[in-house]
């Protein structure tokens, strides 16, 4: 077998491992809270026999490891379980949402990671002059800014200043694609604003490390110019660093915007996981969970896969 | 006829940062002047910091970090490129100079094809089209001797050896059919037996396609043999300047006629002895891989007396350094050291076996903890070992800096402060300090310039004279080993191909290999090139 197939059969392999690892994790720390289902939906003030029977009916007296094994052959089959607090099927409720939650994620990626990239490229061809300063200087104040200012700002500059957009990011089913991308265009702005930085920055950082190999001064003997010898031959082999780094962004697009949402009033996974964890609605808690901690463990395979085929040590083997 | 390149009082400086000193200007360069004619070899030689390859990059009007040139002219086809802005700089470099690194292996970009790389400045200078390109590239290939031209540089740089990468480098010099071709060092990071054969391609290339050359290197040997030309280099200032003959045959100033009779060390070889170091039978391979490096490896080394390991990179002799220091475990065969059976790995071994079983490196500051003093570097075994401290400590100290011929403020200086033949010196001193029985030297002099390098030489025969140590010497310089040497272990493939006392070993009959290997080594003369080749082509077709 080619080696690069045997390195990602591995990733993937330890990847379905992690994710066994967290479920169990997610399953055990539930059950390690204080009070049990049944005593949630029946409150402080449930009789013995009425939490007895309740368990009885929703198959909590069974042992823990059944119950996992359950749970867990329930996700397998597509049955995330209902929540408790509405009844709802909770399969149903997170597709919706996990759906408007990586057009978000998509959209501001769409838009930041090309553009951190060609800043990053920017202020290492710049190094130390004035493009670098202005690049790093307005990246690193908008990470230093908390979400929710940056949003209230956003929300003020460009519904009050400039009436341009609503402030509210409602969406709905059945809505227009473009519609849609103006409804979310505000939370776009603000997540490119915050994952903007460190990506830049790591962009610059692992080119200019890159920029010590003999092989630029190579490039640089060559007469090619320095925006060629970056692209050229600095950047095919800063690929791994950089993609790590984005990858852990796209991860906080995806599970980490919940502030973000709830500012805009979007409707989408990182809300509906904190409206439930105040409810105390454990099934739905642990679906979230458990989908959060695949969309982590995937993106960073992916970014595993992606150094490894773009190492030609591994790719083409002597 | 113009020349094509003619430097005129060229002045080259630089700032340098020494740690924890205000920051200095030096001169690496002072009032140099030379010419190059259209298809001729200018040899530019001398020690490190000499200004060598600083005068080879001002060529293509480049420093170095930063290096600055600040006065002369640099005429190239007859305009001073020293005023060139940086689009002027960017036609001239790739397009009428071009440059051969020393590390061909450092200077390809790991992450491109090789004939991407080859042909890269023939596009992007618009000096000819893809196609025509390739072809050159190919037939450059070819005629530099690579295997299977037509597909070679579809190949990464790591899937091809380093003499390979050497000429493929020389190719992508030559492909954009520039004027000047600059070779930094092309062959020292070869082996012997690799070098020759590079060397005859790039002057065989050089001859072919007419180009002119600036051939920097620190080995007048080699140089001989494809100068027209020799300007002689030292602390950035002009020793001597001439055709190549005149230099090699009648040196007028004494620091070329030191260079032309290095290696002036006359070793009588030592009367047999009985053993301290005795390896039978040795086997070894590395964890995880079923490929012996060592096989069946046999040899003695009389106590007090020298035996040289020669061989080529991946014959396997610093390997035989690791097996018996324990490092590498043996998987058959036996160590015997001092009169006992060695551990076969480090952890078996008793401190008494550590202590008197000492090694020196090839790179002596990466060997040194860069921020101890000398004096705590060579103090620590004494404490490790005798467990001695205080006054008596200090004076031990002393006593060894004074055998490595350092004077007495060394103690109290940092390694950054010191030469590279002075680092040398230090690590030899933490190697005695120990009092060992045999001292492993693992390359230790191919770092360091042909007089640093016969000073160290001089001093471990002293040393090997007042202390009856031991060394088992690893190198892959035939001269270093004719100069110190007592007994010879020619390795190859993890094998001992010839062994003996070293009058019997450097000795006709030889085996085909050692003949190899001895017959690349350069020598001091003009024509020693051809007159090899000649013969082994003779002798290849006599077979």
């Amino acid at each position: 077998m080619h080696p690069v197939l045997k390195l990602v059969a591995q990733r993937l392999a330890l990847g379905l491992l992690l994710l066994f690892a967290v479920s169990l994790l997610i399953f055990l720390g539930t059950e390690a809270l204080p009070g049990d289902v049944a005593q949630a939906i029946l409150g402080q003030s449930a009789t013995p026999e009425a939490l007895a029977n309740m368990r009885e009916a929703m198959g909590l007296n069974q042992p823990a490891h059944v119950r996992y094994f359950q749970w867990l052959g329930g996700i397998l089959t597509g049955d995330f379980g209902t929540a408790l607090t509405n009844g709802q099927d909770i399969g149903q409720a997170i597709g919706q949402r996990l759906g408007n939650t990586l057009f978000l994620a998509g959209c501001a990626a769409a838009i930041s990671v090309p553009l951190a990239i060609l800043l990053g490229l920017v202020a290492a061809r710049y190094q130390g002059r004035w493009p670098d300063k202005v690049i790093s200087g307005v990246t690193l104040s908008t990470i230093s800014l908390p979400e929710f200012v940056a949003a209230y700002f956003v929300i003020f500059l460009l519904t009050q200043v400039f009436p341009i957009f609503q402030p509210v990011a409602m969406v709905f089913p059945g809505m227009g694609f473009w519609d849609r991308l103006h409804a979310v265009a505000l939370p776009v702005i603000v997540l490119v604003l915050v994952v903007l930085a460190h990506m830049m920055r790591m962009t610059r950082a692992a080119i200019l490390n890159v920029m010590q190999s003999a092989y630029i001064e190579t490039a640089e003997l060559k007469g090619l110019s320095p925006m060629q010898v970056i692209w050229r031959h600095a950047l095919p082999n800063a690929v791994a660093p950089i993609v790590s780094v984005v990858v852990l962004n796209l991860a906080y697009l995806v599970v980490g915007v919940v502030v973000v949402e709830v500012v805009f009033g979007y409707n989408a996974l990182g809300q509906y996981l904190v409206d439930h964890v105040a409810k105390r609605d454990l099934p739905v808690v642990q679906a979230v969970g458990l989908i959060f901690a695949a969309v982590y463990i995937g993106l960073n395979i992916l970014a595993d896969v992606i150094a490894i085929v773009a190492n030609p040590r591994l790719r083409h083997p002597k | 006829m113009a020349d094509l390149l003619d430097i005129r009082n060229l002045r080259i400086e630089a700032t340098s940062y020494p740690p924890g000193e205000k920051p200095r200007d030096g001169v690496l360069v002072d009032d140099v002047s030379v010419s190059v004619a259209k298809g001729k070899v200018l040899g530019l030689i001398g020690e490190s910091g000499a200004g060598k390859s600083t005068i080879g990059l001002s060529a293509m009007a480049y420093g170095r970090g930063g290096v600055r040139l600040t006065g002369g002219e640099i005429l190239l086809n007859g305009r001073n490129i020293r005023g060139l802005g940086a689009a002027g700089l960017r036609a001239l470099r790739g397009r009428e100079v071009t440059y051969v690194a020393q590390s061909a292996a450092a200077a390809f970009n790991p992450a491109k094809r090789l004939l991407e790389q080859v042909i890269e400045t023939s596009l992007s200078h618009g000096i000819m089209g893809r196609d025509e390109a390739e072809k050159r590239a190919v037939m450059l290939f070819g005629k530099l001797g690579l295997p299977n031209p037509e597909t070679f540089g579809n190949r990464y740089p790591h899937q091809v050896s380093g003499g390979q990468l050497q000429r493929a480098m020389t190719a992508m010099a030559l492909c954009p059919k520039p004027d000047l071709v600059i070779f930094d060092e092309p062959t020292t990071a070869l082996d012997v037996t690799t070098q020759i054969d590079v060397l005859a391609a790039i002057k065989e290339a050089i001859r072919d396609t007419g180009v002119a050359a600036l051939y920097i290197t620190h080995d007048l040997a080699v140089v001989a043999q494809v100068a027209d030309d020799i300007l002689v280099l030292r602390h950035g200032k002009k020793v001597e300047y001439g055709p190549v003959g005149q230099i090699i045959n009648a040196p007028q100033e004494a620091y070329t006629q030191a260079l032309v009779s290095v290696r002036s060390i006359d070793h009588e070889e030592k009367a047999e002895a009985p053993p301290v170091l005795s390896v039978q039978n040795v086997t070894a391979r590395y964890r995880g891989t079923n490929f012996d490096v060592l096989k069946n490896v046999t040899v003695d080394l009389p106590a007090g007396q020298t035996l040289a390991v020669v061989g080529e990179s991946g014959s396997g002799k610093s390997t035989l350094a690791r097996a018996i220091t324990g490092l590498l475990p043996v998987s058959q065969g036996r160590i015997t050291f001092a009169g006992r059976e060695l551990g076969r790995e480090l952890k078996d071994r008793s401190r008494d076996d550590l202590r008197e079983l000492q090694m020196i490196y090839q790179m002596a500051d990466v060997a040194m903890n860069p921020r101890q003093t000398v004096g705590t570097i060579i103090g620590r075994p004494l404490e490790f070992y005798f467990g001695l401290g205080g006054e008596e400590k200090r004076r031990r100290v002393q006593d060894l800096l004074d055998q490595i011929e350092m004077g007495k403020g060394f103690a109290d200086r940092y390694p950054a402060e010191l030469s590279g033949g002075q680092k040398q010196r230090v690590c030899i001193a933490r190697a005695l300090a120990a009092k060992p029985k045999l001292i492993i030297c693992d390359e230790v002099t191919s770092a360091l310039d042909p007089l640093v390098a016969d000073g160290i030489l001089k001093l471990l025969l002293n040393l090997q004279a007042q202390e009856g140590v031991a060394y088992l010497f690893i190198t892959h310089d035939l001269a270093t080993v004719r100069a110190i040497a007592d007994r010879i272990a020619v390795m190859y493939r993890g094998q001992v191909v010839r062994y003996g006392g070293k009058t019997d070993v450097l000795t006709p009959p030889f085996d085909d290999y050692t003949d190899l290997l001895l017959s690349s080594v350069p020598e001091m003369e003009l024509g020693w090139l051809e007159d090899v080749l000649a013969r082994r082509r003779m002798e290849s077709a006599g077979n």
